[in-house]
This record gives structure tokens, C-alpha cells and sequence, in this order.
């Protein structure tokens, strides 16, 4: 018998396992609903799929009544502009800082603690600051997520730089190349795959940060729904909301994946010289 | 003409004396290799002439001048491992000197000038056997052909002294002789002044117009860190100079 490290399931199998949890779930989802609604049929806290497919269509395709919005597209499009802004902003403000910080040693020296400090703040206990100081508006939900994010691609992207090979950095040199040249041609160039996986690591924070700010003041987006209808224990719109909201993160993250094997073939496993 | 002069020179790091009172002169287009055992100051002499660590007290002179405190593009570099560019092409790597001259803001070129800088890369590539290999990125190349590259990227900027770190000693023994050719070929291609730090003997006896050996003169066994080493021979060998077309007046 090998041992169970050098086990490996073949393409089939591991696709089956990979599946394997997904099914448990979905089926221990049917049964316990069923059964609830067996004994219960008004019982709202496990809709059936009928149910929920019936909400989320009359969300996704029929007109409301009050706003004459689709409710669901509107809440979709609203999250996905804050979120897409505020990943956009941290994005470059993460990586100019840190390029900066991690190629010029007065910077660090002058910004590194600073930066290290600010990124232990909890953005959510600087909320009500923002909501006092920006208003209710479109920019506190955006500012949230840009300090929440953007002190982390700072922090990384400025790690990543200090960590490239000192001897690239001295052959540059060589070659003649002034800082400013060597920020352009060796240092940024490497630094786009790091961050896009820095931008990929920050995304479950940002959607946290995202519906934390919708919850508490908004008049539309995904995070705004989800809390507004518990109120009234509309489980069949909210499990659905969040269904849908792993599935925007997911490929959200699995888009920056197949952009970054793309763009950056050199930097793909096994990429170093 | 490069001439490199070394005067009285010392370097320590703290307490440790790593080098003393190390004098040198070395004149045009030599081909200079170090030995010594390791720990001895070969590579901390090296670092000195590239610029990345300062003499503590003595003199360093290339041409007179003495060395600024950075790397600059009189004086070329090849590490044992590191000093290719991994995002960019074999040919880019090649071009990456040429480009940064020749455009000082966006370090690139564009149009005839690029294509000028390309048909050099060219002829340099196909003088290290690299012509095939022009678009692959450096981590697709084997060790051998990546130090053929490094070579190839500090002499395409015409450096007037190449320095040398253990350029071949992650190489498998098999394709050193190639190594060797190639460094001699571009050595009198350039007629530049070579510096190698090598751990071969035999490497260093074959390449070599001149022969340093660095080793330490005075041991004190309580303090081993009390003395640093220094230049103990210093050979003239017969070398691999190629006739020279042109006579010196």
C-alpha cells in the first residue's frame, strides 16, 4: 500500500470530488426544506426551489411595481460600479505607492511603518467617520473599500519589489539604466502579475467591506437587498442574492486567473531564472 | 585604454578585516582572474569595482578616477545566476541596454532605431549560438545558454572592464570549454579588460593574461577576523591575446 500522500485521483475521479461537496450540499439543502415543509407549509427559513425560482425570476424579469425597476439587474449593476471603482482606484494607488516604496529607500524609510500602521485599522470602525465626513453618498461606499484594500496591494506589491533579485536590479545598472528607467523596464513589468494576484487575495475583503456599507446606507445593490428583505424572512431572495454574489466573486477571480496566465506567460510555475 | 589601479587599499566590516593593503595596477585589454579560498576577499574586491561596496581606506582608480559609489555602464556584470531579465524576451534582454541609452525617458525604441539596435542583437546572438533562441523567455533556456545570454547582454553596451562572478560554476563541467571560447572570442572582439572570479584552478591558469591570488599573509589563531587577506601572487600568464592588427604607437 503507498502512502496516502502519493495518491493521486485521475481526471474523472477528480472531477467527481471536486463536485462531491457541491452535491452534498444542494441534496441536504432539498431534504431539510422538504421535510420543513412537509410539516410546515407556510415555514419561510428553507424555501422550496420552486419558490425560489419563481422570486428570483419575478426580481430578475418582471418590472417592480413600486420603481418599475428590474430589481435584480439594478442591484447587480450598482454593487458591481462600486466594486469595479474602488478595485479600480486601490489597484493603482497600491501599486504606485508600493513601487515606490519598495524602490527608493528614503520612501520606505518615510512610509513603510506609516503604511503598516494605517492597514491595522479596521475600515469598518472608520465607517461612521466617513459617513460623517463624505455623506451617505456614493463615496463613503467606495472610500471604505479603497482604505480597506489599497494599504494590503501597498504593503505587497512594495514585499514583491524589495524581493526581487538584487543582481537584475545591479545589472540594470550596467547597463545604464537610471531609476527612472529602471522602474519602468525591470521593476513594473514584473509587478503586474503580482498585482493581479494581490488584487485577487484583497477581493473577498472588498465584497466585505462592499455589503457592510451597503447594508447600512443605500437605496439599491446586492448587500442593500439582502438586508432589507430580512425583514420580512424572504430567505427565497435572500439565499439566491448570495448565490449570486459567490458566483460574480468567482469569476471576478477567475477572470484576473486567466488574465494573468495570459498576459504574463513568462511568470507562469516554474517562470524563474 | 583602461588602465585599473588599486593603492594601499583596505576593507573591513567592523571588526573584520576582509582585505589589506592590497596594491595593483593592471593595464589594457588583460584578463585578469582571481582564486583564492572562499571567505578570502575575492568577491568583496570584485563588489568594490562594481561599485556596490566602498573601499574602507586605500585608493581605487580606473583610469585615474576614482570609482563612483554605483554600478555604472563603464564596468558590465555577469553573476553566477539572476541577471537576466524573466518578463522579457531573449532577444529584449539583449536589446534592454541598447534601448536604455538610446531612449533616457521611455527606455524603448521605435522605427529605424530599433531596427539598427535589432540587427546588432542579431549578429551578438548568433556569436553566442543564441540565434534560435531569440524568443523564448530566459526561463525556457538551459543554465549554459542563460549565462550566454548574460554575457552577450553586458557586452552588447561595450563595457571598457567586464567583471566576472563565478560565471561558470553552476554550469554542468561538459559545456565550460564552449564557455570559454565564447568568452575569449567577445574578450578580443571588445578589447575589453576582464575581471573573473573563479574557483577553478585550471579555468583560471587557461583564460588568464594575468593570475591574482588572494590569500591571507598573517593569521592570528585567537582572533581569526584580525587579518584580511591580500594579493599573494600576482602571475602574468601567456594568455589567449589575440594578435592585434593595429600596433601601438
Amino acid at each position: 500500500m503507498r502512502r496516502l500522500i502519493n495518491l493521486h485521483p485521475n481526471r474523472g475521479t477528480g472531477a467527481l470530488l471536486s463536485a462531491l461537496p457541491f452535491i452534498l450540499l444542494i441534496g441536504a439543502y432539498l431534504i431539510y426544506s422538504h421535510a420543513r415543509l412537509a410539516e410546515n407549509p407556510g415555514d419561510k427559513l428553507l424555501p422550496a426551489p420552486a419558490t425560489i425560482a419563481s422570486t428570483l425570476h419575478s426580481y430578475a424579469f418582471e418590472e417592480d411595481e413600486r420603481s418599475g425597476d428590474y430589481l435584480f439587474w439594478v442591484d447587480t449593476w450598482a454593487s458591481l460600479e462600486r466594486l469595479g471603482l474602488a478595485l479600480t482606484i486601490s489597484a493603482s494607488c497600491g501599486l504606485l505607492l508600493g513601487l515606490a516604496i519598495g524602490v527608493l529607500p528614503y520612501l520606505r524609510a518615510a512610509l513603510a511603518p506609516f503604511v503598516a500602521a494605517i492597514s491595522l485599522i479596521p475600515p469598518l470602525a472608520v465607517l461612521p467617520i466617513l459617513f460623517i465626513v463624505v455623506g451617505l453618498g456614493e463615496m463613503a461606499k467606495i472610500t471604505l473599500i479603497v482604505i480597506g484594500v489599497t494599504p494590503i496591494i501597498v504593503r505587497d506589491i512594495a514585499m514583491r519589489t524589495a524581493e526581487l533579485p538584487n543582481e537584475q536590479i545591479i545589472k540594470a545598472q550596467t547597463l545604464g539604466a537610471s531609476t527612472w528607467q529602471i522602474v519602468l523596464r525591470v521593476v513594473l513589468p514584473q509587478m503586474w502579475p503580482r498585482l493581479i494576484d494581490a488584487m485577487r487575495l484583497s477581493l473577498g475583503s472588498a465584497w466585505l467591506f462592499l455589503i457592510a456599507a451597503e447594508a447600512i446606507a443605500s437605496t439599491e445593490g446586492l448587500g442593500y437587498r439582502i438586508f432589507l428583505v430580512r425583514r420580512y424572512l424572504a430567505m427565497d431572495v435572500i439565499l439566491p442574492y448570495v448565490a449570486w454574489i459567490t458566483l460574480l466573486a468567482f469569476s471576478m477571480d477567475w477572470l484576473l486567473r486567466v488574465l494573468r496566465g495570459k498576459a504574463f506567460a513568462w511568470a507562469s510555475p516554474g517562470g524563474s531564472s | 585604454m583602461t588602465q585599473v589601479t588599486v593603492k594601499r587599499l583596505w576593507k573591513n566590516f567592523g571588526a573584520q578585516v576582509v582585505l589589506e593593503n592590497v596594491n595593483l595596477h593592471i593595464g589594457d585589454h588583460e584578463f585578469v582572474t582571481i582564486v583564492g579560498a572562499s571567505g578570502c576577499g575575492k568577491t568583496t574586491f570584485l563588489k568594490m569595482l562594481l561599485g556596490i561596496e566602498t573601499p574602507s581606506k586605500g585608493e581605487f582608480l580606473i583610469d585615474g578616477e576614482p570609482l563612483p559609489g554605483e554600478p555604472g555602464p563603464d564596468r558590465g556584470i555577469v553573476f553566477q545566476r539572476y541577471s537576466l531579465f524573466p518578463h522579457l524576451r531573449v532577444v529584449d534582454n539583449l536589446l534592454l541596454g541598447l534601448e536604455l541609452r538610446g531612449a533616457r525617458f521611455t527606455g524603448r525604441l521605435f522605427g529605424a532605431r530599433r531596427r539598427r539596435a535589432r540587427q546588432k542583437a542579431d549578429e551578438l546572438l548568433e556569436a553566442v549560438g543564441l540565434q534560435g533562441a531569440a524568443d523564448k523567455y530566459p526561463h525556457q533556456l538551459s543554465g549554459g545558454m542563460q549565462q550566454r545570454l548574460s554575457i552577450a547582454q553586458s557586452v552588447i553596451c561595450e563595457p571598457k572592464i567586464l567583471l566576472l562572478d563565478e560565471p561558470f560554476g553552476a554550469l554542468d563541467p561538459g559545456i565550460t570549454a564552449d564557455m570559454h571560447s565564447l568568452i575569449l572570442k567577445l574578450w578580443n572582439m571588445n578589447k575589453m579588460t576582464i575581471f573573473m572570479v573563479t574557483h577553478d584552478l585550471q579555468e583560471s591558469f587557461q583564460l588568464g593574461t594575468r593570475l591574482l591570488v588572494f590569500d591571507k599573509v598573517r593569521i592570528d589563531p585567537q582572533s581569526p577576523e584580525a587579518f584580511g587577506a591580500t594579493i599573494t601572487y600576482n602571475i602574468p600568464l601567456k594568455g589567449h591575446r589575440s594578435p592585434q592588427p593595429e600596433n601601438h604607437a
